[in-house]
């Protein structure tokens, strides 16, 4: 079963800007709401790529931010929202690799430049919009088939 | 194997135990950069690894990977192993390198993953 029967639901998930810790605890909550609801396999894995790379972005780079969550039938959004420093280019930021990462964050394992284009190609359609100084929002949708 | 067999079967550590050591274990994946191994790696699969802190728990989680193995006898923090104990999630160590324990888990039989 790859639809929510019906089910709209609209959810938030608060996520700190460098905390390490609990990194991966919004895209763990998204997840089990999704396999609560019965979605697919394959789509909640596509979401948890996606919302996973955009709460690491707001860990690695935002002062804060949110995860909201969309759900109507036959379509889930994914909006990561934070207040941060922005993306001066935004192509540039899509490119496979390039990354702002400093070293702590790269020791970690993280800033190879694979957060954007991972999100990119695990969903149906994906917007960036961004203000340098104020923050970036990353639209992201997914199609239940 | 199963992951119980291949736990007796190359001596690995066991920091947190598999919630179910009969998950097959016929995927493995080697990687150390976070976003290729969200990606990338597949459901019960294998991840061979150097990282250590306790972000690796939430991509295995979030991937739902059989099994994480810290190589070259790096220990993971208390935090991390707390954790994988507390949420289920398999952690083991072994001394070899990568390449070498990647090396007897492909020769058993344990294929590249399927992301």
């Amino acid at each position: 079963m790859n639809d929510t029967n019906g089910t709209q639901m609209h959810l938030e998930y608060p996520v700190q800007g460098g905390d390490f810790s609990s990194a991966g605890g919004a895209s763990s909550r998204i997840k089990n709401v999704l396999k609560r609801l019965g979605i697919e396999y394959e789509t909640i894995k596509r979401i948890a790529i996606a919302s996973y790379e955009s709460e690491m972005n707001i860990v690695a780079y935002a002062a804060t931010g949110k995860l909201l969550v969309d759900i109507v039938p036959g379509e889930i959004s994914i909006t990561a929202v934070d207040i941060g420093p922005g993306i001066p280019d935004i192509e540039q930021a899509l490119q496979e690799g390039f990354s702002t990462a400093t070293p702590l964050i790269r020791e970690m394992g993280f800033g190879a430049g694979l957060g954007l284009p991972n999100m990119k190609k695990a969903a149906d359609e994906m917007v960036v919009e961004s203000t340098v100084g104020i923050g970036t929002t990353v639209k992201m949708k997914f199609r239940l088939t | 194997m199963n992951l119980s067999e291949m736990i007796d079967a190359y001596g690995l550590t066991v920091f947190a135990p598999p919630a179910d050591g009969t998950v097959e274990a016929a995927f493995g994946y080697a990687s150390d950069l976070l976003s290729d191994v969200i990606a990338n790696a597949g459901k019960d699969c294998v991840w061979v690894t150097m990282q250590t802190h306790t972000n690796i728990l939430a991509v295995a989680s979030l991937k739902d990977v059989g099994a994480i193995v810290i190589v070259s006898d790096h220990k993971p923090a208390d935090e991390t192993i707390a954790t994988a104990r507390q949420k289920g999630i398999c952690l083991l160590g072994t001394g070899m390198p990568a390449f070498e324990i990647c090396g007897k888990l492909y020769a058993a039989g344990i294929k590249a993953a399927e992301g």
